[in-house]
């Protein structure tokens, strides 16, 4: 069930209706079965993985929090223990609960990993038994990837240790922690949710209040005029310059590295909108996953405004704790020794760092070419930290050096390297990408920028006003939205100046958006995590 | 504010989003007037005046254009229409039966058998004009349910602006002028050409794999024999005389087969020429696939004197209300022969 089509928008009404409709104590039952035949409608078999990942990291959750009570109560019941004693049991049970949090991590990713990375490892260990000339090959797997089991696997994992850790209390009811894996609004592309911030509205009772109804319908429409009139219409041009890279060379690429930067934010935001609008009018807080990352003017900053829920995970479930890991502390103890303590000690941040943007390019897609992708954004942190004291030096020899052209320098230098950088997002291989980026230094095709050319990718010049209209309205909302949010802006309007905003989008929507039969109406981006 | 004012501006609001949908659907979809007017026909019955008829085609341009329902009421008081659009499946024409019934109950029905050919939708915007026109009933809700292909949705069927929303950009006058208020663009169903255009090189067809009609095609023919039965309609089966697409001696055998174990009369116009003395250098408009008006009149006649003689379906000469309405046909019937003689610069009887 897409969210751009009929049956979705018929169903979220529905369910809107019945919430807020029904006596408050069923409203987050009612959410779970509205939740659950979301899933069953991507595919009634899909259910067993997702049933599967909501169970084991409950029972595990309740296990490691009897555990950690025990303990407790094992160590109030015996005063007389040494300091020692104590330390000495507290680890022996931290052990226990950790080899928990282990099994069911392992689990869990173990069925991720064969759901959605089984092919991508037969394919490569096929390309090595090729190139050893052997004529074995090992079989492909057919097996339909879950919908959203990156997300609901990802969310799981940092409740499981979130509980570990003590930062939150462990859902004693199966079914209230089900709703949580199973929250349909964000199960589609995220954003992957934290259990202790989710659960905070998740769960509560809701009375209709129509500002916040209509403050969520409001961010609804503003996701599906990003999708379906920016997004969903600029797919055509992307689909026919990625798609024969032997044609669409040179200037080309440059156009399509463009008209995928766009598609990509228009595409993923505009998802992420529709998430976020549809649980605010449900009274759920759900949050925000963007925050105007084009305007960063680092790549570093970009990462913290862009996908922040994904970043933030991998920062918190796998970069602190392989950081602090015991074989990293020794690398920690051995880089010291023989690099000195200034280089030495980075040399495991780099190290973990490698590790998160090698498994944030694997999140993406079980392909090579995302994998690079990760690593570029890995060497070009790394690159950008090491130049940082030269870039203190620079701005102390010429502080006057920080102006608003030089801020402006600095996010189209950003925005240039992550649309670069996305090429490999786009194109189907590395080898594709490079010959892809290559062309641009070598083709003198520019001509077909100015040409007409540019007319015969799929997109006509009305497709190309409507792009550029569609992307002016975006950024200006962005540019509003710096100083407060755009809706409380709106809100002070008279009616019928609001009425005409929000009626005027629904009918850009309606009529310039890129649906329905003549448009291949593609899934979110996203949607295939 | 008070609750009388909110509920003030509610209404209003929501006449406002309604008045606009409804005027910018009425704008946005096809007229069917300047164009591609075969897309106008099935609506057309619905403005008659009198439905009675005693005759009704269904089938697709085979129909349309090859007979003339003027022609057979001038010659044999049959009081017929064509419910035909370009590619009607065989499904389509079974619930335009259905629709059909709603209003009368022919002595006939003439069905040509072309269709039988498809076992599932061929595009969309076949469907579109054939299911569109359709005013709303159980058997529009089957025939579109019926007919849609996979990337169709029953919304699109039920509000045609989301179908249609993106042809903001290619409206013209038509589409202003025939916003409410269409004009007829057929004479009972029948598009009139008048011009001509010899068969010369009629494409061989090409073999086939399998010249089995599939299972839906002879779902739909049992459903439309029993439902004439059921009502006491005679179901006559038909092939036109169109040289394409074209008609294998397998599809003939299979047709003649189902008509005799049914005890149906078909006539396959194909191998009447002699009898019909349709000549195919001057009575077609487009190298043999549709009959001009010439054509069609010559069809007309000699299927009449059967549907008369053979049939027996009453001469409804007499009537003073159908005759009244026929005269006024005829008028129409005239004057766009007179403006297509002129639109193709040829003289009459020439």
């Amino acid at each position: 069930m897409l969210f751009t089509s009929y049956a979705f928008i018929g169903f979220a009404a529905l369910l809107l209706l019945l919430y807020y409709a029904l006596p408050k104590k069923v409203q987050w039952p009612l959410l779970l079965i509205a939740s659950w035949i979301f899933y069953l409608a991507a595919g009634v078999e899909n259910i067993v993985y997702i049933l599967t990942t909501t169970l084991t990291t409950f029972l595990a959750a309740i296990e490691i929090e009897n555990l950690a009570r025990k303990q407790k109560d094992y160590l109030k019941e015996h005063k007389e223990f040494t300091r020692e004693e104590k330390k000495e049991y507290k680890e022996s049970q931290k052990k226990i609960r950790l080899r928990w949090v282990a099994a069911c991590i392992v689990l869990n990713l173990a069925i991720l990993a064969v759901v959605k990375y089984s092919n991508f490892f037969v394919e490569n260990v096929n390309g090595i038994l090729r190139s050893a000339g052997s004529e074995k090959r090992l079989s492909f797997l057919s097996i339909a990837l879950p919908l959203g089991i990156s997300f609901y696997t990802f969310q799981s994992i940092g409740y499981l240790v979130d509980v570990y850790r003590g930062t939150v209390e462990a859902q004693r009811n199966f079914f209230k922690f089900a709703l949580f894996t199973s929250f349909f609004p964000a199960l589609v592309q995220g954003p992957i949710n934290r259990y202790g911030d989710l659960s905070r509205t998740l769960y509560e009772p809701h009375s209709y209040d129509s500002k916040t109804v209509s403050y969520g319908l409001q961010r609804v429409l503003w996701g599906y005029f990003k999708k379906m009139v920016i997004a969903d219409r600029v797919l055509a041009g992307v689909v026919t310059i990625v798609g024969d890279v032997g044609t669409y060379n040179g200037a080309y690429v440059f156009a399509g590295m463009f008209l995928y930067t766009l598609q990509l934010y228009a595409d993923f935001t505009g998802g992420i909108d529709i998430t976020i609008g549809l649980s605010e009018s449900l009274g759920i807080t759900v949050k925000e996953n963007f925050d105007r990352p084009y305007f960063s003017k680092s790549l570093k900053e970009y990462w913290r405004r862009w996908h922040i829920s994904m970043c933030s995970w991998f920062r918190d479930y796998l970069f602190y704790p392989v950081s602090i890991s015991k074989p990293m502390q020794k690398l920690l103890k051995f880089s010291k020794e023989h690099f000195g303590d200034k280089f030495g000690k980075r040399v495991p941040v780099y190290l973990s760092s490698f590790i998160v943007w090698f498994a944030t390019g694997l999140w993406h897609g079980a392909s090579w070419n995302f994998i690079v992708w990760g690593l570029c954004n890995w060497a070009v942190l790394m690159i950008s930290e090491e130049l940082e004291p030269l870039y203190d030096r620079f701005h102390k020899r010429f502080p006057g050096y920080s102006g608003t052209w030089v801020k402006i320098f600095q996010v189209a230098r950003t925005f240039m390297l992550v649309c670069i950088m996305n090429l490999f997002d786009c194109y189907h291989s590395i080898s594709e990408t490079l010959q892809a980026f290559g062309s641009m230094f070598t083709a003198s095709n520019w001509n077909v920028l100015y040409d007409g050319s540019l007319l015969n990718i799929g997109l006509s010049m009305l497709d190309y006003v409507i792009l550029a209209v569609g992307t002016i309205i975006m950024f200006t909302a962005s540019m509003l939205q710096r100083k407060r949010p755009l809706r409380d802006s709106i809100a002070e309007l008279s009616y019928p100046l609001r009425f005409t905003i929000f009626f005027g989008i629904f009918l850009i929507i309606l009529l310039m958006g890129a649906y329905g039969v003549g448009y291949d109406s593609s899934q979110f981006i996203y949607n295939q995590f | 504010m008070t609750k009388k004012r909110k509920a003030i501006r509610i209404i209003v609001s929501l006449l406002i989003v309604v008045i606009s949908l409804f005027f910018l659907q009425r704008l946005l979809v096809p007229k069917y007037v300047d164009d591609i007017i075969e897309g106008a026909f099935i609506k057309e019955f619905y403005d008659e005046e009198n439905k009675d008829f005693n005759l009704i085609f269904l089938g697709d341009c085979e129909v349309y254009e090859n007979f003339s329902p003027q022609v057979l009421w001038d010659e044999y008081g049959i009081n017929s229409y064509i419910r035909g659009s370009a590619d009607q499946y065989i499904w389509q024409s079974y619930y335009l039966l259905e629709d059909t019934l709603r209003y009368t109950k022919p002595e006939a029905v003439v069905f040509n058998v072309l269709s039988m050919q498809f076992d599932e939708s061929q595009r969309e915007a076949y469907n579109r004009m054939s299911l569109e026109g359709m005013e709303w009933s159980s058997a529009k809700v089957k025939a579109i349910l019926a007919s849609m292909k996979e990337d169709e949705h029953f919304l699109d069927y039920v509000f045609p602006i989301l179908r249609y929303h993106s042809r903001w950009s290619e409206l013209n006058e038509g589409d202003i002028r025939y916003m409410f208020d269409t004009k007829r663009v057929s004479n009972n169903g029948y598009y009139m050409r008048v011009d001509t255009r010899p068969a010369k090189d009629v494409p061989v067809g090409r073999p086939l794999n399998d010249y089995s009609f599939g299972e839906n095609a002879w779902k739909y023919l049992d459903m439309m024999r029993e439902l004439c039965e059921k009502e006491n309609i005679e179901l006559i089966l038909i092939k036109a005389p169109s040289l394409y697409p074209y008609w294998y001696e397998e599809y003939e055998k299979q047709i003649d087969d189902y008509a005799e174990k049914y005890n149906l009369r078909y006539y396959n116009f194909l191998e009447l020429g002699d009898e019909t003395k349709i000549n195919y250098d001057t009575d077609t408009y487009d190298g043999g696939l549709h009959m001009n008006l010439k054509g069609a009149t010559k069809l007309s006649e000699y299927f009449g004197r059967i549907l008369s003689e053979d049939v027996g379906l009453t001469n409804l000469r007499g009537d003073a209300e159908l005759e009244r309405i026929w005269d006024e046909n005829r008028a129409e019937y005239e004057a766009d022969k007179e403006a297509q003689y002129q639109l193709y610069g040829i003289k009459e009887g020439t």
